[in-house]
């Protein structure tokens, strides 16, 4: 699958399916830090992600 | 997954709240936290005219469009800071959500109204830029809400934001800091009342509103703000969170309800004067943000804003 990170960003490739929990823990992504978005709209920790997927996982901390 | 009102498929999880959110009910749930801030506080009377501080990031879109819907009457103010292209893009977002909505924005440009930006005031002045940068909004918010007969600043401090400076102020045990460390400060000296509606929200909370709600907002990290101290602060709290969900509420709110009374006798409420040079209050000759002006004559940068809706914009 794609995924789309941030601060920079920049994307990589994962190989699916697996699930969004499996995958934060893969990045090492604490999931209070994070949301994951595909299509607009917000993907839940349960999901299942396809591996042709395409998502962003979106930093949600600001230091302002 | 399912929503914990509806039973339809969730789209969030609140760990926190042990609660599952579709789209619908999770928008409603975070108006509701809003509304609740607003009541427990006694913020804003009806008919009130507020102005919120607005960065182009998630919390100031939110807390914008939760009082737009909520039905308060708000309008923006934008500060120019000068941070590169991080600045423009940011005030792009801004006058994006100005124009869908039809509000009324004021953009104060540093560099064209004080001679200075962010990054020459940390090169002129040896500090962390977040310094200058915090002083400098907190002058124009205070000055543009005096005289522009707001009856309201209001701010995107989220639970997050709270937590974190409280963390860092009991590190330090910065007790006159601790005591006015309130959702709300009432207008006194020159100052005008200052508001935080968003504090039952996290940060994660308002992100998720933004993107549910269709709000654009810049996502990247500030180039000034990158492995400051305040990050380094939400970033333990999180680690916090994520073993025992609710830590964050606890500290803050225990605060609220249980400590933060204690630190009023530590405030500084020394009698202020008037700053002979901008009129602000002061407990100095002259404020500390006419000293930042004066220390960074002649390091100014040129500023150029390319995204701007005329018909809607004030420029100051």
């Amino acid at each position: 699958m794609k995924v789309l990170l941030r601060n920079p960003s920049r994307e990589i490739e994962i190989p699916g399916p697996m699930s969004v929990t499996k995958l934060l823990r893969k990045l090492d992504l604490n999931r209070e830090s994070v949301l994951v978005i595909g299509s607009g709209t917000l993907i839940p920790a349960d999901s299942m992600l396809a591996d042709d997927a395409e998502i962003e996982i979106r930093p949600v901390i600001s230091g302002g | 997954m399912k929503c914990r009102v509806c039973r339809e498929p969730a789209v969030i999880a609140l760990r926190r709240h042990n609660a599952n959110f579709c789209s619908d009910h999770f928008l409603r749930y975070c108006r509701q936290q809003v509304d609740r801030v607003i009541d427990d506080y006694d913020m804003f009377a009806p008919g009130e005219r507020l102005l919120v501080a607005v960065s182009g990031g998630k919390d100031s879109l939110a807390v914008w469009d939760i009082l737009r819907e909520l039905g308060y009457a708000a309008d923006g103010l934008y500060v120019g800071l000068g941070i590169d292209d991080y600045s423009d893009v940011s005030l792009s977002f801004v006058t994006d959500f100005v124009s869908r909505h039809g509000l009324e924005l004021t953009i104060v440009d540093l560099a064209d109204s004080y001679g200075f930006d962010v990054p020459s005031a940390a090169e002129a002045t040896g500090r962390v830029p977040c310094s200058a940068c915090g002083l400098s909004k907190r002058h124009v918010f205070d000055k543009a809400a005096v005289d522009g007969g707001y009856d309201a600043v209001v701010t995107g401090h989220n639970l997050d934001d709270e937590a974190a400076v409280l963390y860092g102020n009991v590190m330090r045990w910065q007790v006159d800091y601790l005591g006015r460390q309130r959702p709300l400060l009432e207008a006194r000296d020159g100052f005008p009342r200052k508001a935080k509606p968003l504090v039952r929200l996290t940060e994660r909370e308002t992100a998720a509103y933004c993107v549910l709600r269709g709000i654009d907002y810049q996502v990247e990290e500030c180039p000034m703000a990158i492995g400051n101290k305040h990050l380094g602060f939400k970033e333990a709290l999180n680690l916090l969170e994520d073993r025992s969900p609710g830590s964050k509420a606890e500290f803050y709110f225990g605060y609220l309800k249980r400590v933060v009374d204690r630190f009023t006798d530590f405030e500084d409420r020394g009698s202020l004067g008037t700053c002979p040079s901008c009129g602000s209050p002061t407990d100095a000759e002259t404020c500390a943000f006419c000293r930042l002006v004066s220390r960074t004559a002649g390091h100014s940068q040129p500023v150029a804003f390319t995204t701007r809706n005329e018909a809607t914009v004030r420029q100051h």
